[in-house]
């Protein structure tokens, strides 16, 4: 049976004919919280391993980014809102049943903890850094001496940074493309493969290259079977969910996700890695551009196809 | 208590009657609007069947907008009707994306609007804004614990469905077949 709908009367903005209520603040904000928390993942885990003098690129330099970075995120999540003299409501509430809610809560620990966590390498990143008051000097004591409290929360609050982004999308059951639980991992490994980018692209340390090198390849490979096991699961749904599978598998999102996400953002530069741990001489910021450009794609396509899936009617 | 709406797609007309009151009683800005009227026409030439659906939001039992809100703007009130508080929302779309039915949407002011079942008219006794003025009267709403109401008879009375149960939302407008 065909049916053809004419729905008459409502043109609403930002809802009608097709939702488009988030535009480009919400995929930029996911790319650059995905990135911090992949960066301050790997800073407080390396630190906790006790690997400071190893990987300072990764402990003591990429985190410096993350200040900017979330702050640019936020940036962009106060642009998206509507009613924005509003926006400390979220804070007069736990609401646990509401991603949105508890990611609001985990930016308010992770924004200062990083850069408090910049803070104390500051002087060791930049040595001529003076910050001319005596009580500054007191509080980098205190936080330096206080380091290994701040890494055991991080390490924990940078998952959760990483994973909410995903969780976010994913307990919207009305579009049936975000609302798949792999999506919470896929962008915790996306967040974690750009990290380990700008890590590798930072350093000047040829075994904490390799090092993270060897890393990225592994999560690009998680995130290739998590993308796959995504339209396995789709394709074994009901029928609202293979449509959604469709916008990428024929319909109009499958050039621009197969070939800038899968094949320039993650295979490409999962091979060049390959290929410079192998001894070739590839130009480092090659698959770190390439996997952060992916990086920025899967968010864009992934928040602009979940508003073209939607429900039967 | 629990209200609920049946809307009679055999006597709706798609008038629009029902649309244009509740922008009039709700001061709904030009341009949006809190209900819609949904001609379907279905089968193949020439066995086609049509119906028309005086639609709004479906104030669900389980309501998704409610459990993605970060702040509680949007909430359940007296009877299950769903509501958004303008002075707690940060507009921040969560509830719109999370509606099935696209039954929101967000105000110029700036918060997220939606139907009200004309709560503050149901408060005072009288029926929503769309059903008083409906020619055809084919809307019907009240409480869906009180088996006498008229809501709970025609729902008990004739053959209905309910829109996208398959979302998990539990709507709560019946359309009588």
């Amino acid at each position: 049976m065909e049916e053809e709908l004419i729905i008459s009367g409502r043109m609403n903005p930002k809802v009608d004919p097709m939702l488009h209520i988030w535009g480009w603040e919400i995929p930029f904000y996911l790319f650059v919280g995905g990135l911090a928390a992949g960066v301050l993942f790997f800073a407080s885990f390396c630190y906790l391993q006790g690997k400071e003098h190893n990987y300072p690129a990764a402990i003591k330099i990429a985190p410096l980014f993350t200040p900017g970075l979330l702050v640019l995120g936020l940036m962009a999540l106060f642009w998206d809102l509507n009613h924005k003299v509003y926006f400390w409501r979220l804070y007069t509430n736990i609401r646990l049943e509401s991603p949105m809610s508890w990611g609001a809560w985990t930016l308010l620990v992770v924004t200062p903890l990083s850069v408090l966590w910049s803070f104390t390498y500051a002087r060791e990143v930049f040595p001529k850094i003076d910050w001319k008051k005596q009580w500054i000097y007191q509080l980098e004591r205190f936080f330096i001496q206080h380091r290994r409290t701040m890494a055991w929360i991080m390490v924990f609050y940078s998952v959760i940074l990483g994973i909410y982004t995903g969780i976010l999308l994913s307990a919207f059951n009305a579009r049936p493309l975000w609302n798949t639980s792999i999506l919470g991992p896929l962008f915790l490994a996306s967040g974690l493969s750009a990290g380990a980018a700008l890590i590798i692209w930072l350093s000047k340390n040829e075994i904490e290259r390799r090092f993270f090198s060897r890393i990225d390849i592994v999560i690009i490979g998680a995130e290739i079977f998590f993308i796959i096991h995504m339209f396995m699961g789709f394709l074994a749904s009901t029928e609202v969910q293979q449509e959604a599978a469709a916008l990428f598998l024929g319909g109009p999102y499958t050039l621009p996700f197969w070939i800038f996400v899968v094949f320039i953002g993650m295979i490409i530069p999962a091979l060049l890695e390959l290929l410079e741990l192998r001894g070739q001489r590839i130009p480092v910021y090659i698959p770190v551009v390439l996997i952060l450009f992916g990086n920025v794609m899967l968010r864009f396509i992934i928040v602009y196809a979940g508003q073209a899936s939607r429900y039967l009617y | 208590m629990r209200y609920a709406m049946a809307i009679d797609t055999k006597k709706c007309v798609g008038c629009s009657d029902c649309v244009i009151a509740c922008q009039l009683e709700n001061q709904v800005p030009v341009g949006y609007c809190r209900e819609w009227i949904v001609e379907s026409v279905s089968g193949t030439y020439p066995h086609l069947a049509l119906e028309f659906r005086s639609e709004r939001c479906h104030h669900c039992a389980k309501p998704p907008c409610v459990r993605c809100c970060p702040t509680g703007a949007s909430h359940v009130e007296e009877g299950g009707v769903v509501l958004v508080e303008p002075g707690q929302c940060i507009g921040c779309g969560a509830c719109i994306a999370s509606c099935p039915y696209d039954a929101r949407y967000p105000h110029p002011e700036g918060y997220v609007d939606k139907c009200t079942f004309c709560i503050h008219r149901v408060r005072e006794g009288k029926q929503p804004a769309c059903v008083s003025v409906c020619p055809t009267h084919c809307l019907y709403f009240g409480d869906l614990d009180d088996p006498n109401s008229e809501v709970s008879r025609k729902v008990a009375e004739r053959k209905h469905k309910r829109l996208k149960t398959e979302a998990g939302t539990d709507p709560q407008l019946y359309f009588l077949t």
